[in-house]
């Protein structure tokens, strides 16, 4: 067996580990709680309260507006002299969310101003409050809309987090920096760990898919 | 006892353009009326005023024991209990494509108004045979021919009891083919007592269904009246070349 082949082979497996441990959880336990901020966001901004609108879209604009990585580094680094000391996880963590959060409210907004205003007026007429319409007409119809738009957020989101090796998060990045620092073959170990990502993002890809199928079943 | 819907000396604006101009009317239980008028004469903008889709900024607003006026704000209460008392028919249907023919016409019944789900269902396949679409309970609207969702759009408004029916331009979306099964139903409906206020172009119709007729232009009532009345008249020249107009269509 040739030494590029022994080295990929040994390497495998630690970079898969710290994507199990590490790219996966983060990834989901984020995208999780960006979900909430998204939906909360998204309704904020097309409520007719002037304040809400405006403290959503500041919050929006701020963190669409700045690179994720200097966010990153603001929560983890620059806190601290605020008195505010994150660890790695907790920090990387609150960052994705926001920063996911904010755009996935774009597109879950996108998807509520695109169903038609006759779906509000038909259910608003049966007499139904503005919780009911939401629950019941337009959130069904939402997650159709939004799957593919939101699934994007999603995948930016796996890939994002490759910059917590920069905060001492030992992802699958990092992880492939410190074996390639030992066996001084980058192409081929930050290759593995492309495929890898490659591979988390297929499976999503391929969830989507499903769910899409599922979600429009009515169509 | 007999409920009625009531406006007076109501006013609607848009963009401070004036689209309904003192508005007096009473709707009466029982009745079928129809509204016609020119294109932009604010028809439907009257229509929608009765279930407050389009809430007027002036006048007052009654329907059965419940009061409103319309300079003040109205609460979300006071909008809900109006809306309960009718139901609305659209020119697009709307009908909720997530939910299949039985689910839309139950909505309403279950979500709103709390009723057990067992007697609402049993009442939905009721409603739905009556409209002629036994056949389709569990299909999609989108399985559905444009004639076919709009009888389960009559189907969802009558599920919720409504005391007045309102519909606007239920037949304007339908091939000609399809308008007549839609124009049966309203005409059944009509027959049987239902209080009806109907918004449409179809003059045929209207002179065949309608116990009276109220045509609008520029936002005001130019007649009010019967329904024999109204395609005899011989004095306003404004409603016979609005007659004859229409004729060909």
């Amino acid at each position: 067996m040739s030494r590029e082949m022994e080295i990929a082979l040994e390497a495998f497996w630690p970079v898969l580990k710290a994507g199990l441990v590490v790219t996966i959880p983060l990834s989901l336990l984020s995208f999780a709680i960006a979900m909430i901020i998204a939906v909360v966001t998204a309704l904020a901004r097309l409520s007719n309260i002037s304040i809400l609108r405006y403290i959503f879209g500041l919050y929006v604009w701020i963190f669409r507006g700045t690179p994720l990585l200097v966010q990153l580094f603001i929560v983890f680094f620059g806190l601290p002299n605020l008195g505010i000391v994150l660890d790695a996880w907790t920090a990387s963590i609150i960052t994705f969310s926001l920063n996911t959060g904010a755009y996935a409210s774009e597109s879950i907004r996108a998807s509520i101003i695109a169903i038609p205003k006759g779906q509000w007026e038909a259910a608003e007429s049966l007499g139904m409050t503005y919780w009911q319409v939401l629950r019941r007409i337009i959130a069904p119809q939402t997650i159709r809309i939004s799957l593919p738009p939101v699934t994007n957020d999603f995948i930016d989101l796996v890939k994002g987090t490759s910059l917590v090796a920069s905060i001492t998060l030992a992802d699958m990045f990092m992880i492939g920096q410190q074996i390639t620092a030992r066996t001084y073959e980058p192409l081929l170990i930050y290759s593995l760990v492309a495929a890898i990502y490659l591979l988390f993002i297929t499976i999503l890809t391929f969830m989507q898919g499903r769910l899409e199928k599922y979600a429009s079943k009515y169509i | 006892m007999d409920f009625i819907v009531q406006f007076s000396n109501m006013h609607k604006f848009f963009d401070g353009h004036e689209a309904l101009k003192n508005i007096n009317l009473t709707f009466n239980k029982g009745e079928t009326t129809v509204i016609l008028g020119p294109s932009g004469s604010g028809k439907s903008t009257l229509l929608r005023c009765i279930n407050l889709l389009e809430t007027p900024e002036r006048g007052t607003l009654s329907i059965d024991d419940i009061h409103l006026d319309l300079s003040g704000s109205v609460s979300k209460k006071e909008r809900l209990a109006i809306r309960q008392n009718t139901a609305m028919v659209f020119q697009s249907f709307n009908l909720f494509p997530h939910m299949k023919v039985l689910e839309n016409v139950i909505e309403g019944p279950v979500t709103v108004l709390k009723k057990e789900r067992i007697a609402v269902i049993e009442k939905g396949k009721m409603l739905l045979a009556k409209v002629g679409l036994s056949h389709k309970t569990e299909s999609y609207p989108s399985q559905l021919s444009g004639g076919q969702q709009q009888r389960v759009a009559i189907a969802r408004a009558l599920a919720m009891e409504p005391k007045f029916l309102l519909f606007d331009e239920p037949t304007s979306a339908l091939d000609p083919e399809l308008e007549g099964e839609v124009l049966k139903v309203l005409k059944d409906l009509s027959e049987e007592g239902k209080s009806m206020i109907i918004v449409t172009h179809n003059l045929n119709f209207a002179k065949e269904v309608a116990d009276r007729i109220l045509f609008l232009e520029n936002g005001e009532i130019l007649f009010d009246g019967e329904t024999k009345k109204f395609f005899d008249n011989k004095e306003n020249d404004r409603i016979q070349s609005f007659i004859q107009s229409m004729q060909f269509i």
